[in-house]
């Protein structure tokens, strides 16, 4: 029998890609999480993430310099795609490119731009800390602005008329209708902003200058001694994360793929 | 009144916060100094050095082969996966979509951990070698692709297809004549996308990328991890360029949309 040519067969390539090269790593590091280094199966992966002080102090401070990153992008992030999209700017969209253009220009190149910078300024041997937290709302602001943008330059102003007419103040209806409408986007500046800043290791390794390991540098550690067993607990908990945050958040929402430009 | 020069004083400093280091690299690319903050007098010695390294530059043309590669690969892996996706039934969709959205949302060095353990122990034959390098790539790039040019598939009418068709030309001829144009400004939108995010990744290509071979962020990470390295001057006026380079692609491609969206 011939097969006679359809549309739809045209995913088929992209579904063997993806069942390759997605798939079936994910497969084989979830057997790489639950074996030790003889094969055998063994929880101990799992539970030396908590036991061993290395693991846990990575956790802890992974989960503190994300929340503060995303609270700190969150405050910054939202008052200017607020300002863009809705104050009546004459050039909104051309000052929103101006604000994530960076964004295009190579992420390492721009840490070493600011590492420079907090030499010039003196302030680079201070705490490790909170210039790894500089770096990553330098870095990850503009996945931010763009989606509060988008959710923003949509609302629709007849809502907040409504609610105007209605006898409601302006920070009223602020709290109560902009606020709430605005959530989708909010969601997905936390999605884009939340899990690069728990593994992205590359700016604390250049502007923390490896005083801090955050997850994904434990995870580039025990990749680097060959250490496979502990590096894929580690990334199958942070895929776990992923996919309750997916879940909890109502599912992938497009508005998570236009922070990173799709569609600008 | 007050409340628009507040507005407009807090977009001014975010922007400053934004770009100032960029200018003082920029500056100081202009200077022959070992540090920043000391100015030498105005030179362009950085610049003629930086044409001289030939292994920088090798690094740079690699870094461009690289990204063009992945993104030619993925612009056609992904239009093809997007019309086929779009014509199957809901339940195939939804799959192929779900396991679409894997590269976007997982942490980057998750995806780089499970395909290193991919090529290490099932796909021994091509371990870091530039096609494992390639395939990382095109894993997180082609999700964009897709999400790219889906809208245009959604927005076209579907029964130019099927006019086409009655009309006498073949499914593939009706493809490239009638719906490779309505979806090409999404297809055009994804390889950039692609192109960009194939420049700038690190992790990556950091755990998929043979020993010796370097593009431009794992080069720049090595050279800023060692303090005081000499390379670092060098460095000013390559993000020089690549800054200025990356200014003028966004003001270009404002530039065009604003003339499509006249017409």
């Amino acid at each position: 029998m011939k097969l006679r040519f359809a549309r739809k067969h045209l995913c088929i390539p992209y579904a063997l890609f993806l069942a390759l090269f997605v798939i079936a790593p994910i497969l084989i590091m979830l057997y790489y999480a639950f074996t030790d280094s003889e094969g055998g199966f063994t929880l101990m992966n799992f539970a030396s993430i908590f036991s061993d002080i290395t693991a846990l102090s990575a956790v802890l401070s992974s989960v503190s310099i994300a929340l503060l990153t995303t609270a700190i992008c969150l405050i910054i992030g939202y008052p200017v795609a607020y300002i863009l999209a809705r104050s009546g700017l004459k050039h909104g969209k051309t000052l929103l490119l101006l604000f994530i253009t960076p964004m295009w220009i190579n992420f390492v190149m721009r840490l070493n731009a600011l590492k420079e910078f907090f030499a010039l300024i003196n302030i680079l041997d201070k705490s490790a800390y909170f210039n790894t937290v500089i770096g990553m709302v330098y870095d990850f602001l503009p996945f931010m602005i763009l989606p509060l943008y988008t959710t923003l330059i949509k609302m629709d102003n007849s809502l907040i008329e409504a609610s105007q007419d209605l006898g409601a103040n302006k920070i009223k209806t602020f709290v109560n209708v902009v606020i709430p409408q605005s959530m989708p986007g909010v969601i997905s500046g936390i999605t884009m902003v939340f899990m690069p800043s728990m593994t992205n290791y590359v700016i604390s390794d250049i502007l923390g200058r490896s005083h801090i390991t955050i997850l994904g540098k434990l995870i580039e550690n025990y990749f680097m001694q060959n250490n496979w067993n502990m590096g894929a607990a580690i990334s199958m908990m942070l895929l776990a994360v992923m996919f309750v945050f997916t879940w909890l958040t109502g599912g992938f929402n497009d508005d998570a793929a236009n922070a990173k430009g799709v569609g600008l | 009144m007050i409340k628009r020069i507040f507005s407009c004083v807090f977009l001014a400093l975010v922007m400053l916060f934004i770009y100032t280091p960029i200018l003082v690299l920029v500056v100081y690319s202009f200077t022959d100094s070992t540090v920043i903050g000391v100015w030498e007098g105005f030179s362009f010695q950085l610049y003629s050095d930086l044409f001289h390294d030939k292994a920088i530059m090798k690094i740079v043309g690699d870094t461009i082969l690289l990204a063009a590669g992945a993104g030619i690969i993925s612009t056609i892996l992904g239009t093809t996966a997007a019309i086929g996706i779009f014509h199957s039934k809901k339940r195939a969709a939804t799959v192929m979509n779900t396991v679409n959205n894997i590269p976007i949302i997982n942490a980057e060095i998750v995806t780089a951990l499970s395909l290193a353990l991919l090529f290490a122990f099932v796909l021994t034959f091509i371990n870091k070698r530039i096609i494992s390098l390639l395939i990382g790539h095109v894993v997180i790039t082609t999700p964009f692709v897709i999400l790219s040019v889906m809208p245009k598939l959604k927005q076209m009418d579907p029964n130019v297809y099927e006019a086409a068709l009655d009309l006498g030309a073949s499914p593939t001829k009706a493809l490239f004549t009638v719906v490779l144009p309505e979806i090409l400004p999404g297809m055009l939108s994804g390889f950039m996308l692609s192109v960009t995010l194939s420049l700038d990744d690190y992790i990556v290509t950091a755990f998929t990328k043979p020993e010796t071979f370097n593009t431009i962020s794992t080069y720049v990470y090595n050279a800023v991890k060692v303090p005081a390295n000499s390379a670092l001057p060098g460095l000013r006026a390559l993000s020089t360029l690549i800054f200025v380079l990356i200014i003028i692609i966004v003001i270009l491609m404002n530039v065009v949309k604003k003339k499509e969206v006249r017409k």
